[in-house]
């Protein structure tokens, strides 16, 4: 029954195959990785100096808020998505997810829904600007027509992330090869289970609120609207019980990487698997009981003020409880430090700094001074690129010599590990003292005296940024032309029945359930 | 290929889904508006407030201050008559606010009230409010605008400051017929 | 502590902490190159300073161990230097401790971040109320019960912004007319917005709230010393979001008792005309009968004028254009002419209804409706 792929366009339109759908994903979200970036590369020329030198301030707020909406939705959670389809059947012995033609829908839905987002740079009233974040009223009553694209697009991509998370589940409750119980699963399945539990929750709420500011803005409703007895502070408190746990849906996956990463270039088994399961499903149950930590200035009573306070730091032990077990896999392992294992180290330590800054914002009496500044600014970048962008890079230089057959130049790579380090580094910590010297978030131009770090800055923009386009110049390199690779186990401390596959990985693989001990 | 086990998983997973999205529609909503009445929270106050023999306390004095704003491009006048009053809590007071349509066409209002601190939105009731109805006004008319409101005797000790406060919105749009009304 | 100990963590400690007393605000000038919060002039802006930085050392002392730990392991276990990997994977005694010692220094941090959160929720006892309205893209003071309102927008013109003319000391920070508090006052602030959400802050006072439409939210501060204070919209509210700053000049009592008691005689003088808003047939009503008093002597009844010698005002450019030169020539006269300045003349209500007569009378009818304090702000804008 197994043959090859089909040829021509035609494979891609109508493949039901977790490893070409997980291609797809990857390349349409290193699209939008690119798309989102070249956004952030206008905003930083714009910040390069005080004044208005290259746009307007309307669209200033159009590109912050694409950036936002492009990285988090278009580049982020795809990448993730992609990695859970190639590598999730391998992993667990799997033939396959569980609904391939769903799977098939759930992606090419997407570039239809960011194509329309994207499209409204070009209608009259522009792009979305209200922020990724897309409070009302600014969201509603007072949002450009095009609000009602940006509506359809968010419910598109919503759609597409229940289904994935629907196959996802399925999959992994139902095909594990004969032998593995959960307890033995690989971590990045059980932080992708965890999290596809969190995305059927959240995104059915970021539907409801957008669902909500649609019948606000064409049927005269007032969900968001004091007039007719709304109220906007509900607005904020929807989005955020999808928001808060949308961050940990961004950032499981990405931990799941590290725990394979770090074993393998340790020559060592994961430090406490069960409490590192155990501490991500404590992670994503308290993420929903948070949420209004991003409101601490709406107005809150001081109780409601102090008890997510409290909750917010709770969520930071099972978190240092991860990277004490990562820091605990490396130490007294045999350590080699190719690009993934660079990567996957960069990740632990700036993760945690970003960490440390989520901490510091969580103090709401502090928080009076960080929020909504560059400091939050700050700590999310280090969190969300420093994070789970670098997490991302590593599991493709980790997993695409299995996939392709073919070696990544170490040397290039090492060079571009080390272009985006120091330029992620020079873009994002001036944004700390930026934020703590009193300059808010979203601001087109600003005061003489935040001039010298947001040069600083945007000079560490343009180098990460070029940063990403060595690292596409790597990857299809290696595919058409990198050294050929056909062991197994590509990596010496590799472990995990998807590196007893032969290399690159055929077509269909596990057609049968391999015997897992 | 398991189908039976795989569609049980999908129809739990499509029904959570479809639950969630109701929730966030259909009950979170609803569960602010009770929570925030019920608590105070966010300065919401109830509606007409029936008032009960509790009599009044003379031994305390509660501070109330009227504010107005506009919101939007609403252009009437609208301000309190008084800035601010001295009442004991549990005894009816009345106050005034002015408003005036200033443009050449008739229009309807609403006043959405809010009470700071938000603690002491539960214990301040309004038993009749120009708020709990809207508010027509004809071309060039004025209006004084009437509320009578009750502190409770049970406002908690550390508040002795209540600002009361009214954001006037211009609602003709919503409202069908009622200008046709007018005149 | 050992004298060596204590050396060093001076060592260590002196230069950071004279980065961190340099955050301490020089009212007027602000710093290039900041890296720290500032301490600020309140005691809730120390009280936040202080535990941001015990927050911000805790982190640091965390940093370096577990870095430090992880750095020494990159070096001495590397399979370059023969290292041999061990086997463990687990460890409940180590699991238990990482997990006891972070719950007990977040919750011993907890503790003077509680104190200090009931103290900016403190807003008792206040000496005096200020109601702050946030427009799209300017904000409003109201001196609650002293009947004194104003707006205070951007000051920075646009030459500036867009690069036509250079940039001031200020720029972006300078409005038309600063927020003035006095000292050591417990000032009162209720926050509302007119429209979108916005957010008023200002960190030197640590005080920021969000501008919510519909609600009205309160906070408070007293500052320690006199100076002007620069702060920030701090919610995106749309294409003005930067370029709506806020500037608070803390007075000693004595002037601000001063300030405010001119203020009052000026807002009260504009207040009385603003009262007296009319509509459109108000004014012209009024207007007819005050232009047949004081005008039509020249222009006529019918508004035709007499060819040649007094011109028409029915149909022509002036009475039916730019309404601010009608203003000018009303107000100011045409020097070299019959016609008189008639600003010092006749009151505000009286030319205000005059110019709106001369525009909607005969057929001119462009709509317009002059208010007394617009003919007000023509004449002080002078």
């Amino acid at each position: 029954m197994a043959h090859g792929p089909a040829k021509g366009i035609g494979r891609w339109l109508f493949t039901t195959n977790h490893k070409d759908i997980g291609t797809l994903y990857l390349w349409f979200s290193f699209a939008m990785f690119l798309l989102g970036g070249s956004f952030a590369m206008i905003i930083r020329a714009e910040l390069f100096e005080p004044g208005m030198q290259i746009i307007r301030p309307e669209f200033f707020n159009q590109m912050t808020t694409m950036h936002g909406l492009v990285m988090v939705f278009g580049a982020i959670m795809p990448a993730f998505v992609g990695l859970a389809n190639w590598m999730i059947p391998m992993m667990i012995g799997a033939p396959d997810m569980a609904l391939p033609r769903m799977n098939n829908l759930s992606f090419w839905i997407l570039p239809f829904a960011f194509a329309l987002m994207a499209s409204t740079l070009f209608m009259e009233g522009g792009a979305p600007n209200f922020g990724w974040t897309f409070y009302a009223p600014l969201s509603t009553t007072y949002a450009p027509d095009t609000v009602n694209f940006f509506i359809f697009a968010v419910h598109i991509m919503g759609a597409s992330s229940i289904m994935g998370s629907i196959n996802i589940i399925a999959t992994v409750l139902n095909m594990r090869a004969p032998g593995m119980t959960l307890m033995k699963m690989p971590m990045f399945v059980w932080t992708w289970l965890i999290t596809a539990f969190l995305l059927i929750a959240v995104m059915p709420v970021l539907a409801g609120a957008v669902t909500m500011m649609l019948m606000d803005i064409n049927f005269g409703t007032s969900f968001f609207d004091a007039a007719g007895g709304g109220d906007p502070v509900l607005f904020q408190h929807v989005f955020w019980f999808f928001g808060h746990p949308e961050v940990y849906i961004i950032i499981l996956p990405a931990f799941g990487v590290i725990s394979h990463i770090i074993p393998t270039f340790s020559r060592k088994p994961l430090f406490g698997y069960s409490s590192m399961v155990y501490a991500t499903a404590s992670i994503a149950f308290l993420s929903f009981i948070v949420w209004a930590h991003h409101m601490f200035l709406v107005g809150m009573p001081i109780g409601g003020e102090l008890y997510f306070m409290y909750a917010t730091m709770l969520i930071a032990i099972p978190t240092a409880a991860k990277v004490f077990n990562w820091i605990s896999t490396m130490f007294r392992g045999s350590m080699t430090f190719e690009t993934p294992m660079l990567f996957a180290i960069a990740f632990v330590i700036l993760f945690t700094i970003g960490g440390f800054t989520g901490v510091m914002v969580a103090i709401a009496p502090a928080d009076v001074q960080y929020h909504d500044s560059y400091f939050v600014v700050a700590h999310f970048h280090y969190v969300m690129v420093a994070g789970a962008v670098f997490s991302g890079t590593a599991a493709v230089y980790y997993w695409l010599p299995k996939w392709c057959g073919r070696m990544y130049d170490e040397s290039m790579a090492k060079v571009q590990f080390w272009v985006s380090f120091v330029g992620f580094n020079v873009t994002f910590f001036p944004q700390h003292f930026l934020g703590l010297a009193g300059m808010p978030r979203r601001y087109a131009d600003y005061a003489l005296q935040f001039s010298d770090w947001n040069m600083v800055s945007s000079i560490g923009a343009f180098m990460y940024g070029a940063s990403q386009l060595l690292f596409l110049f790597i990857v299809i390199r290696t595919i058409r032309s990198g050294t050929p690779v056909s062991e197994p186990k590509v990596w010496e401390g590799a472990e995990g029945l998807e590196w007893t596959l032969a290399t690159p990985v055929p077509y269909h693989t596990f057609s049968t359930p391999p015997e897992v001990k | 290929m398991p189908t039976n086990p795989v569609r049980a998983t999908l129809v739990k997973l499509v029904v959570g889904a479809a639950g969630m999205f109701l929730f966030a529609l259909f009950v979170m909503p609803p569960l602010y508006d009770v929570f925030c009445e019920v608590t105070g929270i966010g300065g919401k106050t109830g509606s007409a407030y029936q008032v009960s023999e509790a009599g009044v306390d003379t031994s305390r004095t509660v501070k109330v201050q009227f504010v107005a704003t506009n919101n939007g491009a609403m252009p009437w006048e609208f301000t309190p008559k008084v800035y601010e009053v001295r009442v004991h809590p549990g005894e009816p007071t009345e106050a005034i606010f002015y408003a005036k349509n200033r443009t050449n066409r008739a229009m309807v209002a609403q006043a959405i009230p809010n009470v700071t601190p938000f603690g002491a939105a539960e214990y301040f009731h309004k038993t009749e409010c120009f708020c709990f109805n809207q508010q027509p006004l004809d071309a060039g008319s004025d209006a004084d605008l009437p509320l009578v409101f009750i502190v409770d005797r049970d406002l908690p000790k550390a508040i002795n400051t209540i600002t009361l406060s009214y954001t006037l919105f211009d609602v003709t749009d919503r409202v069908d017929g009622a200008v046709a009304q007018l005149n | 502590m050992s004298r060596r100990a204590n050396m060093l963590f001076a060592l260590v400690l002196a230069p950071v902490m004279s980065l961190a007393a340099s955050g301490k605000v020089l009212a007027e000038e602000a710093q290039r190159w900041a890296v720290n919060m500032p301490r600020g002039v309140t005691s809730v802006s120390n009280a936040i300073y202080d535990i941001h930085m015990i927050a911000f050392w805790i982190c640091v002392v965390i940093g370096i161990g577990v870095f430090g730990v992880m750095f020494y392991s990159m070096y001495a276990h590397r399979k370059s230097r023969g290292a041999v990997a061990a086997n463990f994977h687990e460890n409940t005694t180590a699991e238990v401790v990482w997990t006891i010692i972070p719950a007990l220094i977040l919750i011993v941090m907890c503790i003077p971040a509680t104190s200090t959160l009931l103290k900016v929720y403190d807003t008792s006892e206040a000496e005096m109320d200020i109601k702050i309205t946030a427009y799209q893209w300017k904000w409003q003071y109201e001196y609650l019960g002293e009947e004194v309102v104003f707006m205070s927008e951007l000051a920075t013109p646009e030459t500036e912004i867009y690069n036509t003319a250079p940039k001031s000391q200020y720029y972006l920070q300078e409005v038309s007319e600063p927020l003035v508090i006095p000292v050591n006052t417990k000032v009162r602030f209720l926050i509302t917005a007119k429209d979108v959400i916005h957010s008023w802050w200002v960190p030197d006072f640590a005080v920021k709230k969000d501008a919510i439409p519909g609600m009205v939210n309160e906070t408070w501060t007293s500052v320690d010393e006199p100076g002007v204070y620069r702060g920030e919209c701090a919610e995106l509210c749309g294409q003005g979001h930067a370029f709506m700053p806020i500037v608070v000049n803390v007075l000693e009592k004595e002037e601000y008792n001063a300030w405010l008691s001119e203020k009052k005689i000026e807002v009260a003088a504009i207040r009385e005309l603003t009262k007296k808003t009319f509509t459109l047939d108000e004014l012209m009503a009024k207007g007819e009968e005050a232009y047949n008093r004081s005008c039509a002597s020249c222009h006529m009844a019918n508004g035709e004028g007499i060819p040649g010698v007094f011109p028409g005002l029915k149909g022509s450019a002036v009475a039916t254009g730019d309404i601010s030169k009608h203003l000018d020539m009303v107000v100011n006269g045409v020097a070299g002419t019959a016609m008189q300045a008639f600003g010092g003349q006749l009151s505000e209500v009286d030319l205000a209804a005059i110019i709106t007569y001369e525009r909607n009378a005969w057929g001119n009818d462009t709509g317009d409706a002059v208010q007394p304090i617009d003919v007000l702000k023509f004449k002080q804008g002078q």
